[in-house]
């Protein structure tokens, strides 16, 4: 009699684990199949030798890090360094840019009425409906050679005759932007939608210009959803693939191509896992450091991803 | 740091010895302001506020006083009229460059940073060394007590903490005038009657300016030098408290005062009128030059009794309703088929019941007229 108490303690113990261990398990083994499995399978992959057709093969070496760090036949040729810098540079430049075009977009929404919120938030989303295979086609056609827009480059000498401002590492940065617009705009815009224009009116009574209002009490407070909009332009942006490969030409490639290649090619399965362990790399770094940023800025959990 | 009279302490930063300047007085000539294109807010406001004076603007919401205090604020252009504060015209100076600072309905503090940086925002604004800041900061939280939470952030404070921080925010710049935007009406009523007076203590002490909004009649009574009663975008009348609650200029202030005994007046002479009570004697100088208009009785003036004292008005009426209120009581007449109220104070006499009849009396020197 005595023992019960614990026996039923116990026994509601062991089936609550029971319990989250059922409820766990559907969630626990997609990840497993899906992600961990593969994850595995392409560390793996780096570390082995390639094989006459591009497959791997054992012994394991070190080879395919050799030849992303650009060591060939050859002794060691820039390329791959280039792509790599080529893909951080654009990373850079079209999430900056993105920053510049989205702000005053997302501003301009929140300061139009309730009504036409959602209608013009639409209408930034609505292109990314579409295909983006599709849309860099429409950019092909509006930046290839002999188009208005080429012909207004060449005439203003930022291009030469008879060229186009397709295929261009432009082009690219043009389409990363115009691809990557909405990503920056919807954080953005949230972060200014929770602004109380009371606080704007304060800063302003409290001795701030328009300009200072803004930098000192906006500003600070749309920091989170730059940040948030960040990571996701710039992550997706660095492998990115279909761009560079439709815009770029051949010296616009960047890493996500380069990878790419390797497996399409059936060239060299190694070199390619190498490089998406390097993405992979890349992409924790940038995460670890807007986490910390985020942190820093307090009260920034929606950067927390 | 270790300063014996460290409750004196706080009170420098913003009284006398660090404000070189005096109380500012402020003008308003023909100030008008519109909407779009058909929303009238002030239509022609003619307003003078004295310097050192706790003057509250009271109104029904949308009456335009939010708008007027907005207009002193510069956070709002008039579309037509001048503004003088300190006997400088304003009109066209941005709120940055006035010396006036605003306690926002909201709070409006600044979520992103602490205690310590929203207090000493204007400051900063205003190019002061960091170590004056500091100082300054020390000093007023110190003065509203808040003295520990300044590392804070303010989404960690309590409401009535959040508006402590935004009255200090606003009284550590040393304004020329304080404009409050119903600054208590987030608060419960305990503390909000706590704050009504502690505000005007403050205001006596500092001798600066305050512009009051609120909706509220009690409030305004309670704390103001001067009040100004406004609806739809037109000052009513201006008054002290005991002007403006017992000589009403129109129907409308009567009525926003709180008062129910209204009767409209059909016919009047030197020293009677006649209304749906009957014809009752007055001062004849209370004659005004409206010629109908209302008669106001106020509620606590009326006396309920067998005995009705030489020279006094007479009705006769019976009891509808009663309400204990403790200290007093309200009586809901009915006299000539008209519901009147009076309010006696508890004294301990025997109570009148629902369905009494009663004697009432009212002195003629109480009797009020009103125009329409």
């Amino acid at each position: 009699m005595a023992n019960t108490p614990l026996v039923t303690r116990r026994h509601a113990v062991v089936s609550e684990t029971r319990h989250l261990l059922f409820s766990v398990m559907p969630g626990a083994v997609w990840i497993f199949v899906f992600l961990v499995l593969p994850s595995l399978y392409l560390m793996a992959v780096a570390f082995m030798s390639n094989g006459p057709y591009g497959l791997p093969e054992l012994p394991l070496s070190l080879d395919a890090f050799k030849q992303l760090a650009g060591f060939g036949f050859l002794g060691w040729s820039p390329g791959n360094f280039y792509t790599l810098l080529r893909s951080l540079w654009q990373t850079l430049v079209s999430t900056a840019l993105v920053i510049v075009v989205a702000y005053p977009i997302a501003y301009y929404i929140t300061t139009c009425r309730a009504k036409l919120r959602p209608l013009m938030l639409l209408a930034v989303v609505v292109p990314s409906w579409t295909n983006q295979v599709i849309r860099a086609f429409g950019w092909m056609n509006l930046l290839a050679p002999g188009t208005p827009l080429s012909d207004a480059a060449q005439a203003l000498g930022l291009i030469g005759q008879h060229m186009g401002l397709y295929p261009s590492n432009f082009a690219v940065t043009l389409g990363l932007v115009y691809n990557f617009l909405p990503f920056m705009v919807l954080p953005l815009y949230a972060a200014f939608e929770k602004l109380d224009t009371a606080q704007v009116q304060a800063a302003q009574d409290l001795y701030a210009s328009p300009m200072r209002a803004f930098w000192h009490a906006v500003f600070p407070q749309t920091l989170p959803g730059l940040l948030a909009g960040t990571v996701l332009v710039a992550i997706p942006a660095f492998g990115m693939y279909v761009i560079p490969e439709l815009l770029g030409g051949g010296k616009g490639m960047m890493l996500g191509n380069l990878v790419a290649n390797q497996f399409a090619g059936g060239s060299n399965w190694p070199l390619g896992a190498a490089g998406a362990l390097l993405m992979l790399l890349a992409t924790f770094v940038g995460l670890f450091a807007m986490r910390r940023i985020g942190k820093r800025l307090g009260g920034g959990e929606e950067v927390v991803i | 740091m270790s300063d014996p009279m460290a409750g004196e302490a706080g009170s420098r930063a913003v009284t006398a010895e660090s404000r070189p300047r005096e109380a500012s007085s402020i003008e308003l000539e023909g100030v008008h302001k519109r909407f779009g294109r058909d929303t009238v807010a002030l239509d022609g406001v003619d307003l003078t506020i004295q310097a050192g004076e706790f003057f509250t603007l009271l109104g029904p919401s949308g009456c335009g006083k939010t708008t007027l205090l907005r207009i002193l604020a510069g956070l709002e252009e008039p579309n037509a009229g001048r503004l003088k504060i300190g006997g400088r015209d304003v009109t066209d100076t941005p709120p940055h460059r006035r010396s006036v600072n605003t306690v926002f309905q909201s709070y409006a503090l600044f979520p992103h940073l602490s205690v310590r940086d929203n207090l000493a925002f204007g400051l900063r604004m205003r190019g002061e060394r960091a170590a004056e800041r500091d100082r300054k900061v020390a000093e007023v939280a110190e003065f509203i007590q808040l003295g520990s939470l300044v590392e804070r952030h303010v989404d960690q404070l309590s409401g009535g903490q959040r508006q402590r921080i935004a009255l200090a925010r606003a009284l550590i710049c040393e304004p020329d005038v304080l404009l409050l935007d119903e600054p208590l009406s987030a608060l419960d009523a305990g503390l909000r009657g706590q704050l009504q007076v502690e505000l005007q203590r403050l205001q006596k002490r500092l001798g600066m300016t305050f512009v009051f909004v609120t909706h509220d009649q009690d409030e305004a009574m309670v704390m103001s030098d001067r009040i100004a009663v406004l609806d739809s975008g037109i000052i009513q009348q201006v008054g002290t408290p005991g002007e403006v609650y017992e000589h009403p200029a129109n129907a409308f202030v009567a009525r926003f005062m709180g008062h129910d005994n209204l009767f409209a007046i059909s016919r009047s002479e030197a020293d009677w009128v006649e209304t749906e009570l009957g014809r009752l004697q007055l001062d004849p100088a209370e004659q005004r030059d409206a010629q109908d208009g209302w008669l106001l009785i106020r509620p606590e003036t009326l006396e309920l009794g067998p005995e009705v004292p030489e020279g006094y008005n007479r009705l006769e009426g019976f009891v509808r309703e009663r309400l204990y209120r403790g200290s007093r009581i309200e009586y809901r007449l009915e006299v000539n088929g008209q519901p009147l109220m009076a309010v006696a104070s508890n004294l301990g006499q025997r109570m009148h019941g629902v369905g009494d009849s009663v004697t009432i009396s009212v002195c003629p020197e109480d009797l009020v007229r009103v125009a329409s």
